[in-house]
């Protein structure tokens, strides 16, 4: 996995290598790329007002590295528009963009639309559940595509806690991430498991590719997202940043559960829809996981090996003594 | 063209509006300095923000001193005089408080937010909001976030400025996100004492029984509320906290009392100050505890007087916004500029509610009367308008 271990070297970022904006903006000005921030919302009226006010100080009036933000709704019945719109954001109800499409609730299908409703060379979305927001949850993600002509999709990991009395601690995605994903591209994408977290729903992505990816509308987006990619423009399309920490809600099991029944939809359906079903390739026995020492990510193999033994009638022994 | 203090007036509902048009500026700092915890004595993350608000808006001279200021400067037209505009860091809450601050479409609400994430904001915005308003003073000012203000803090990152300052300073405001209205031009009096309370290895357990310090800190308290405090002028003696003991059943063995004397009246604090001094000598005595009268913080009384054309100029800025002045004497910073002979005035920016609560709420439209008071004066002091006469 030389390839792998190269890419994690070399396409792995920190928020801090990009936190001189005044150079950032020379760089977009020379790039000449327009950069749509898109907030994707249901019921968020207790964040989406700091949002707004730290992306527009700090992204628009300092540093106007962002053309435009907007927010992309799914029908949210709390004050989350009004909020978003009393600060200066763009917002608009999914259902009246496109509205020939039909409308479905999702937050894919927020996302989806914003590529028709935005007009920026780059979008980059951003959650709105996030409590610690700060500017770095943009301009972290958008700067590797300002310099890297061949990125094409970036992600935010996130949580290296700052103290840690081993040295070297575990570092990966959530729950969903360690438990569904990261063993599915284990099995049968070793390739992507470079990928901290690919469930984060922090990403920057080039409108060339964007406009070329179907969008499935609710949990399975970004495990279908990263897939696509893959497949048309190979392991190098992507990067990633390490965002460091994200305070967000934490959700139920149920919750949770919920989601990887999305994510198998997808992922299943991929496999379909790419022939693999019945002829599936060979099954990796090594699950990748990360571990953090210092500002190095180090992925660690482990050989499992999920032997199976056959119903104790077939054993000789078994029959012999029970007479069988 | 000279301006005059009319059109200083005059121009004051422009800056309002102009502030208006780029809000995000100080609300977002305001967000940003209320989610870095600044407990006293702790506040050096918010001075690297600070410091780095500094440097992104183009000041001068940028540092952070021996006693944990963060201190900038930005240089006038003519640079002749300098005004010091200076809010303090530090905030009553522990680091390990949520400090996360939310957003509403009327107000801010986080620990901390009115005071004085707000005063802060409004000093790390003051360059690019006087660049935006096209806004160029004459004077330089110094722009300065002080450490160690609170409390045991004894506004000592202020009074270490103004005792190492070496450039003379015209006059000073000092900013305070809280009450929009607030005008202090004077410093009260005032003792922060705390009375410790320890029981001896030695202690006399048959001559003077075992109920603990808890009893003694009651005594010395029954005391002080027997201590004659004069009405007018208005003199106060708070009890502010208490500790001691563990559980239900050990007597305490230690225990402190932490009180503030403030008063109005010249000596008034070091009358009572003497008081207590004695009743903690009589208590030590007859209890068999160790008992210690220590200072935590102490101010002198002093004003630079309600005709002062610093105060006259505030007033009238004030008025012409339709802001009802809300006179009171200070018990932070402005003592020091007072005693250094600066002539000083402690403002308020905003409304707010649940001051020192972990709710703690400032209002978003009237920062913008509040920011623009604060525009409003710094001209009426670059245009010569607050001078007394020699």
């Amino acid at each position: 996995m030389k390839n792998l271990e190269n890419w994690i070297k070399n396409n792995t970022f920190h928020h801090s290598q990009f936190f001189d904006q005044r150079e950032l903006l020379r760089q977009k000005e020379k790039v000449g790329a327009s950069i749509s921030l898109c907030i994707p919302t249901l019921n968020e009226e207790a964040t989406i007002g700091k949002e707004i006010v730290i992306f527009r100080s700090e992204l628009m009036e300092r540093y106007p590295l962002v053309d435009e933000i907007a927010v992309i709704d799914s029908g949210s019945t709390d004050k989350t528009l009004e909020v978003a719109a009393s600060f200066g954001a763009h917002t608009y109800f999914a259902g009246d963009i496109l509205p020939e499409e039909g409308h479905k609730r999702g937050k894919g299908e927020n996302l989806w639309k914003a590529i028709y409703q935005l007009k920026g060379d780059i979008i980059c979305y951003v959650d709105a559940d996030i409590k610690n927001i700060h500017p770095r949850f943009c301009y972290g993600l958008v700067a590797p595509l300002l310099y890297r002509e061949n990125m094409h999709y970036v992600k935010a990991f996130y949580d290296r806690p700052l103290a840690f009395s081993q040295g070297i601690r575990p570092s990966g995605g959530g729950r969903v991430t360690e438990i569904l994903v990261r063993p599915l591209f284990s099995l049968f994408y070793p390739e992507l498991t470079g990928l901290i977290q690919p469930l984060s729903g922090e990403y920057a992505v080039r409108r060339k590719v964007l406009e070329r990816l179907p969008f499935p509308i609710g949990y399975g987006v970004e495990t279908s997202h990263i897939l696509d990619v893959y497949h048309e423009w190979g392991l190098d399309a992507f990067g990633q940043t390490d965002l460091d920490q994200r305070v967000h809600r934490n959700q139920a099991t149920t919750s949770l559960g919920k989601m990887s029944f999305g994510i198998l939809q997808s992922f299943l359906g991929r496999m379909e829809k790419l022939g693999m079903p019945g002829q599936l390739p060979e099954m990796s026995s090594i699950l990748r996981q990360f571990q953090a020492k210092d500002n190095e990510y180090l992925q660690v193999e482990h050989e499992i090996i999920e032997e199976e033994r056959p119903p104790m009638i077939e054993i000789e022994g078994y029959r012999e003594k029970f007479g069988i | 063209m000279n301006k005059t203090m009319d059109s200083i007036l005059d121009s004051l509902p422009a800056i309002t509006e102009g502030i208006q048009n780029i809000r995000e500026i100080l609300l977002a700092n305001a967000v940003m300095f209320g989610e870095i915890p600044g407990p006293t004595g702790q506040e050096g993350a918010r001075v690297r923000f600070m410091k780095d608000r500094f440097h992104e808006c183009g000041c001068q001279s940028i540092c952070e001193d021996e006693a944990g200021n963060a201190i900038a400067m930005l240089p006038g037209k003519k640079g002749n005089r300098t005004i010091l505009v200076s809010a303090h860091l530090d905030t009553p809450f522990f680091g390990a408080v949520d400090h996360t601050v939310t957003v509403h479409t009327d107000r801010l609400e986080g620990p901390g937010i009115l005071d004085n994430s707000i005063g802060l904001a409004a000093v790390a915005s003051l360059p690019i909001i006087l660049e935006k308003l096209g806004i160029e003073l004459d004077d330089n000012l110094i722009l300065m976030a002080s450490a160690k203000s609170l409390g045991e803090g004894n506004i000592a990152g202020m009074r270490f400025f103004l005792e190492n300052n070496k450039v003379p300073i015209r006059a000073g405001i000092l900013v305070e996100g809280g009450t929009l209205g607030r005008l202090s031009y004077a410093s009260l009096g005032m003792l922060r004492g705390n009375i410790t309370c320890r029981m001896p290895e030695d202690y006399n357990y048959m001559r003077h029984g075992s109920a603990g310090a808890i009893p003694v800190l009651n005594t010395i308290i029954r005391r002080l509320l027997e201590i004659p405090i004069p009405q007018e002028p208005p003199t106060h003696l708070i009890m502010g906290q208490v500790k001691a003991g563990t559980s239900y059943n050990t007597a305490a063995t230690s225990g402190a009392l932490h009180f503030e004397v403030r008063s109005e009246q010249a000596g008034m604090v070091d009358a009572i100050e003497k008081q207590v001094k004695n009743i903690v000598g009589e208590v030590a005595f007859s209890s068999g505890f160790q008992l210690e009268l220590i200072a935590a913080a102490r101010r002198m009384n002093g004003s630079i007087g309600y005709n002062h054309p610093l105060v006259e100029s505030m007033r009238a800025i004030m008025e012409r916004l339709a802001v009802r002045p809300s006179i009171s004497p200070s018990t932070g910073e402005l003592a020091a500029l007072i005693h250094n002979h600066i002539p000083g005035i402690t403002i308020g920016l905003t409304r707010g509610s649940k001051r020192h609560e972990l709710n703690e709420t400032a209002d978003i439209e009237s920062m913008w009367t509040g920011l623009t008071n604060i525009i409003g004066l710094l001209q009426a002091i670059d245009g010569g308008f607050c001078d007394e006469e020699s």
